[in-house]
């Protein structure tokens, strides 16, 4: 038996503890918010936080994330108003929208340690991200239109 | 000056139907409409439903039914606004039904970049149906001719009176008029568009994307689902010689295995066979996929080898089988010609890599099958369901979920028979997805091909010759076993260049199909834009001519082009000349336009390149000029991508020019990275590390300008893909003077 804690809420796990925490969030759990795209780490699609550090969840299994909090796409704001999640929709950003859980969960860790990323270190912090629609050019503006929301709300 | 504000002045997150007592700074959103408030959707039982795209409910929601799968074209989004515009609908308090697989739609076959194109018209008069009946209606009850009233934000209005009435109103009295002619509808005038052609509306879909809660095929829950992955054969055509059930039984989770009939060809939209693992989660199916040891009998495709299948493709262009155009005496004019250019080209075969695979939910039930999935043709899913199964396509309800991507993958419905069979074998509701190893080994693949061209030049400098030679296994070898001609690919590039020469001859050579092949974005205008516009660079360069300059003087004077004078029948995308002409007018305006955009013939920094492409396709017309650079260690950057768009009139220039950025990385992509290899009829590649798309820092700057235009609305997701790889070709010339003729350019280490 593992407890996960996914969004603030703890959740009984009682699979396989091998099983990456990609399919327990989205079969088990019903998370279904955060997405498959390679199973190898490769795409990013599947990213969530744990403990705030953007990891791949398709490759990282259950049992090595025990008693650490999990972050998805569906917690990272209670009323979808994270800054992030603002400046992706007053972009348009998205085309498919199949990776932007992923591209959204890598953006919020990087503006988290960095508040004001260029865009050297967007392509850096991104790299893992793919989309395959080549929607980069507007994540680039959204992230840092969001550093200056994010930066707007400090200073309120 | 950034465009921020304090939301809670603003008044956004009401105007997002989002209640917060929290401080939360949001963009300002003064351009942009927000998004419909009605998505939940309109509870009225009493409903005007004129025709099978709108219904209005007493309760003052318009109802409009998206017939189109959704794929990151936004269509989601601008077949709503055609049918509002000419409706006079209130953005906020429209719902959007994603329609079944339904022939009384006409086609919801979303490819080929129509449906726009296609349904711009038919939409139109939908809305202005409805909007004349309520008109009609409201008339009626003021006892004022029609022609006083007009519509607007969901009211009928007699601007005389002063008096209005809401479209809820209206809806008892609207449905007892009569649906007006089609010849007596009056549509609006383009300066009275509200919706169309303005940039200002939000994704109808961007809310739920940015919060994770929208759904794709890979999201759909049923109760009692279980989880399903198929060992499918490595060599097309292979047949199960033997598995060990047992073995992935014996993975926790797996709860059942079963044997799917064998291929047999042409493979159409038939699973390609092999053995289901059943399991109560994704992980515990893949595990027990991984257990089974399946052995194949041998295939007949297993002499496909990308070395000397190339080799051979070479061979088959010397020797044509089929000249598809002819105008005047090339083999003459080159035999008189004052310098003679010849040039091969290569690309080889790609593959769609969609960010979400193909995935279905199938549940057949007391004789009834409810299906979902991530579809682009749910009518042919549901007549290749049927025609597999034997249930009445009438008992088979295709719901079309978000697409995470589709690039034309997902325009085959294999996946979702797979599931089907599952299902009613089973009989428990499956969801079957495929892993991106099954998305890249076992897919509908875009053909690989060779090219050779020649051009002679006169002894004025004129191009007086101009010969295509390609080979490229058809997608007709889908459809009939051992086809191995292509057809109306031709159409797309190679029988349809617009270069005004006196001598022209296209033909095409044999090349047998060892793998499925199917359409991928643009389809076979990537091999033959990216010959046809590199090879125009290399005359202008060998004339010692400005390529820009020298490309305005290939394509010639203004004129339309009737290639059926030159011996060719071109079917010009399914559309009559009348309608959507080839004109070179265009082609030189879209080229005029991303030049300037460029500032082409300006003085560039050292090391620095710009080449220049154009082609039409899908009717539409877009001219790129990139800008690379070479640095000191042999390595190419782009840097800039201007792109120039006429694709008639604009509907939703804000998705326009999305299309066009994505197209410029789509096309980037296969221009350094992407190559399918096959050993033995097996397709090496299997993940994104050896199938490598563009990430970031690969990704430039790309810039749209939109040809403001009244023609009929031409194509729009494919036609920006053909001309960047050789415009990227042509600006690494321009910058090292090193020609490229063969991608994916990776192998020459210069990324």
């Amino acid at each position: 038996m593992i407890t996960l804690t996914v969004n603030g809420k703890a959740h009984q796990f009682n699979d396989d503890g091998e099983m990456p925490l990609l399919w327990a969030l989205r079969d088990v759990l019903k998370y279904s918010g955060t997405k498959y795209g390679c199973g190898k780490g490769l795409c990013g699609a599947c990213t969530v936080h744990v403990d705030g550090q953007p990891i791949r969840s398709c490759i990282t299994p259950v049992s090595a994330i025990a008693e650490q909090k999990i972050t998805t796409i569906e917690g990272l704001s209670e009323q979808g108003d994270h800054p992030v999640q603002q400046a992706w929709q007053s972009l348009n950003v998205p085309q498919c929208g199949y990776c932007q859980s992923g591209q959204i969960m890598s953006a919020v860790a990087l503006l988290d340690r960095n508040a004001k990323p260029n865009d050297q270190d967007i392509d850096l912090a991104m790299s893992g991200n793919i989309c395959r629609c080549g929607t980069y050019q507007r994540i680039k503006k959204a992230i840092h239109l969001a550093a200056d929301l994010a930066t707007e709300v400090k200073g309120s | 000056m950034k465009q921020i504000e304090n939301v809670s002045r603003r008044g956004f997150l009401k105007k997002l139907g989002i209640s917060s007592t929290a401080l939360v700074l949001g963009v300002q959103l003064p351009s942009m409409l927000t998004i419909p408030k009605a998505l939940a959707g309109s509870l009225a039982t009493d409903k005007f439903a004129p025709n099978v795209y709108v219904q209005i409910g007493t309760d003052n929601i318009v109802s409009i039914v998206v017939h189109r799968s959704e794929m990151g074209q936004g269509i989601r989004t601008s077949i709503p606004m055609i049918v509002a515009d000419e409706l006079g609908a209130d953005w906020e308090k429209i719902d959007i039904i994603q329609g079944l697989g339904d022939k009384k739609y006409g086609s919801q076959n979303t490819d080929g970049s129509r449906s726009v194109r296609r349904f711009y018209q038919p939409l139109r008069e939908a809305g202005a149906s409805a909007r004349m009946m309520l008109q009609q209606a409201a008339a009626k009850q003021w006892q004022v001719d029609i022609s006083e009233t007009k519509a607007d934000n969901n009211f009928i209005i007699h601007e005389k009176s002063g008096r209005q009435l809401s479209f809820g109103s209206l809806v008892p009295a609207a449905s007892k008029m009569v649906l007006p002619e089609t010849s007596a509808l009056i549509l609006k005038a383009k300066q009275d568009f509200k919706f169309i052609g303005k940039s200002d509306v939000a994704l109808v879909d961007g809310e739920k994307i940015a919060t994770g809660a929208t759904t794709f095929g890979f999201d759909v829950e049923l109760d009692n689902m279980q989880y399903a992955v198929i060992a499918r054969p490595p060599v097309l055509a292979a047949k199960v010689k033997s598995f060990n059930a047992d073995a992935a039984k014996a993975i926790n989770g797996v709860v059942d295995v079963v044997q799917l009939a064998d291929l047999e060809e042409p493979a159409v939209f038939k699973p390609l066979g092999g053995v289901a693992v059943i399991a109560t989660n994704t992980w515990a199916a893949i595990k027990g996929r991984e257990a089974l040891d399946v052995q194949w009998h041998e295939s007949g495709h297993q002499v496909y080898n990308s070395d000397s299948y190339k080799e051979a493709l070479a061979k088959s262009c010397d020797n044509p089988a089929k000249v598809l155009r002819s105008k005047g005496d090339v083999a003459k004019a080159l035999s008189d010609a004052k310098q003679v250019l010849k040039a091969s080209y290569y690309v080889p075969e790609l593959i769609h890599v969609p960010m979400e695979p193909p995935a279905a939910t199938a549940h057949y039930h007391d004789g009834i099958f409810d299906i979902w999935a991530c579809t682009q043709t749910p009518q042919s899913a549901q007549g290749t369901v049927a025609q597999i199964t034997g249930v009445a396509a009438e008992n088979i309800n295709i719901n079309v979920t978000l697409l995470g991507g589709g690039f034309g993958r997902k325009s085959k419905p294999d996946f979702v028979v797979e599931a089907a069979i599952l299902s009613k074998q089973l009989n428990v509701p499956i969801k079957l997805v495929w892993t991106r190893e099954d998305e890249i080994q076992n897919g509908y693949y875009h053909a690989v091909s060779y090219q050779k061209l020649a051009a002679g030049i006169d002894e004025n400098g004129q191009v007086s010759a101009w010969q295509h030679h390609a080979a490229e296994p058809p997608i007709g070898a889908t459809f009939s076993k051992g086809a191995d001609l292509i057809s109306s690919e031709a159409d797309l590039g190679l029988i349809d260049m617009p270069y005004d020469i006196a001598n022209i001859s296209c033909a095409v050579g044999k090349a047998p199909a060892h793998t499925r092949i199917g359409w991928m974005r643009s389809v076979t205008n990537i091999n033959h834009a990216f010959a046809v516009c590199s090879f125009a660079d290399e005359l202008a360069n060998a004339k010692q001519q400005d390529s820009k300059a020298h490309l305005l003087a290939l394509i010639g004077k203004d004129r339309k082009i009737d290639f059926s004078t030159e011996n060719a029948k071109y079917g010009n995308y399914g559309e009559t000349l009348e309608k959507f002409p080839v004109e070179t007018a265009r082609m030189k305006a879209v080229i005029e336009k991303a030049s300037d955009m460029a500032k082409w013939g300006r003085k560039l920094p050292k090391g620095h390149g710009l080449g220049i492409a154009m082609h039409r396709s899908f009717v539409s017309y877009v001219a790129c000029v990139v800008e690379v650079s070479e640095n000191s260690d042999g390595k190419i950057k782009v840097h800039d991508v201007w792109m120039a768009v006429d694709c008639g009139l604009a509907v939703n220039p804000e998705r326009i020019r999305s299309q066009m950025e994505g197209a410029a990385i789509f096309g980037l992509s296969l221009t350094f990275f992407s190559e399918l290899t096959a050993k033995d009829g097996v397709i090496q590649q299997s993940n994104f590390d050896g199938y490598e798309i563009a990430r970031y820092s690969d990704a430039p700057t790309t810039h749209v300008e939109i040809i403001a235009s009244d023609a009929a609305p031409g194509g729009v997701g494919e036609p920006g893909v053909p001309p960047i790889a050789p415009a990227i070709c042509n600006a690494i010339f321009n910058a090292t003077g090193k020609r490229y003729r063969e991608l994916p350019l990776k192998q020459y280490g210069i990324v």
